[in-house]
């Protein structure tokens, strides 16, 4: 009977915690974080890096197909930043070097909720830093 | 009035999940083995995976379980699951359900990646889904008949250390697992391992179907390692299953897996099928619904 009681209750906790506390708390819509103290952890050889897909349309091409289906739902079509996501055309991100975007789409900021894209082959990491460095400026048009 | 309110926020939730229009693709490889990658944040990834399998003597059964996966942050996915069954012959069962977290504890990437595991299970013994096998776990479990074991409750704590690597596209992932039932049983433990890498590393430029890119080949091997009376091989059931996973454009991901067992304690053959949907942005839609 006890035992009843127990099971009740941490299944309303259960539920309580997984509708509210995830859905409501655990992303708070905070102002977009400029992740260029994120970059700057970069080791110093990720700098020298080279994309072996860098100038390739094709690898351009296939960046933004693999940017529509992993990037779009927090940075948005034209990689304006959504939210708490911030702009990937901002100059922190046009300045930076292919190898240390990389590294970045690699080990992501998890306590401001980019994930780690370390689940792509290196190859297709690549090809999304050669869009992301294919893309404009802020306020320029999209691609 | 709570009648009210419960269903005007239980509407909302539907309609939030049936609008969104923003979309990604369900990376999971595998049917048992945990990798280190968690949910992205604010996605939902629902699923289901059903189990057909036929104890010798027994009637055959499809176990099945359907998942709900959400990221909470960027280290903290949750998971709740419903389970069922069907066996010929005899009835269709909601079995139970599962609340399980993950928590990636360490910034970055590493060469090995841990991941902890916690899950509250309160399941009826007549479940069938075998989403992982630990202590003397075997197939004689499943042969006895729904109206003996449905009034069997089981309720346990899982917990999980879960390792994972990436290499030149491959990913290798360990599980150790320790299970404690609420009841007066020992502890029993239990290991998942996986290997699998997509077919082509590289993306095509244009969208496709049936390109490499999009399909996953993996391995696993699962089992129980006894408990902490007898903590051995000996007299537990362990499996051996290729994975194949297919993940199409529109977010859905599909998964087969055909399942061999390797010792007589274990079923000769089962499979497994896995549908799933992602909804990339759920968070964020719900919240925007309720500002």
């Amino acid at each position: 009977m006890k035992t009843s009681k127990v099971s009740r209750r941490v299944t309303a906790l259960a539920a309580l915690l997984f509708t509210g506390t995830a859905t409501f708390g655990g992303n708070k819509v905070r102002p977009p974080q400029e992740p260029g103290a994120e970059l700057r952890k970069a080791p110093r050889a990720a700098s020298s890096w080279r994309n072996p897909y860098g100038g390739q349309a094709d690898a351009v091409l296939a960046g933004k197909k693999l940017f529509g289906k992993h990037c779009v739902s927090c940075h948005g079509e034209d990689a304006a930043g959504i939210d708490k996501a911030p702009s990937l055309r901002s100059p922190v991100m046009r300045s930076a070097t292919a190898g240390v975007l990389l590294w970045f789409l690699k080990n992501g900021n998890r306590r401001e909720g980019m994930p780690s894209w370390s689940k792509l082959p290196d190859q297709q990491l690549w090809q999304l830093v050669a869009y992301l460095q294919s893309l404009g400026s802020e306020g320029s048009a999209s691609q | 009035m709570k009648g009210i309110c419960y269903s005007f926020i239980a509407t909302r939730l539907l309609i939030a999940a049936v609008l969104l229009s923003a979309r990604a693709t369900g990376q999971e490889n595998y049917f048992v083995t945990y990798d280190q990658h968690l949910e992205e944040p604010g996605n939902l990834e629902v699923s289901i995976n059903p189990l057909i399998g036929k104890p010798p003597g027994g009637n055959a059964f499809v176990g099945s379980w359907m998942e709900f996966e959400y990221g909470a942050t960027g280290w903290w996915t949750m998971e709740f699951y419903l389970d069922g069954q069907s066996t010929r012959r005899e009835s269709t069962l909601f079995t139970g359900y599962r609340w399980e977290n993950r928590f990636r504890p360490l910034a970055g990437e590493h060469w090995i990646n841990p991941v902890f595991y916690v899950e509250f299970e309160n399941v009826h013994g007549s479940d069938k889904i075998l989403k992982d096998v630990v202590g003397f776990d075997s197939r004689e479990d499943f042969g006895e008949p729904n109206a003996e074991t449905h009034g069997e409750r089981e309720r346990e704590i899982e917990t999980k250390l879960i390792l994972g690597s990436q290499y030149r596209g491959w990913n290798i992932s360990e599980n150790f697992i320790a299970a404690k039932s609420f009841s007066n049983e020992p502890w029993e433990f239990g290991y998942a391992l996986g290997v699998s890498r997509p077919l082509g590393l590289a993306a095509t430029p244009r969208p496709c179907v049936f390109c490499r890119e999009n399909f996953h080949a993996g391995l696993e091997l699962y089992g129980g390692l006894g408990d902490a009376h007898s903590l051995t091989l000996r007299g537990t059931s362990h499996y051996l299953a290729p994975v194949l996973a297919w993940e199409l454009a529109n977010g859905t991901a599909m998964r087969i897996s055909p399942t061999f067992g390797i010792t007589g304690q274990s079923f000769p053959f089962l499979v497994r099928v896995g549908v799933s949907y992602e909804v990339a942005g759920f968070g964020r839609q719900v919240r925007r619904m309720f500002r």
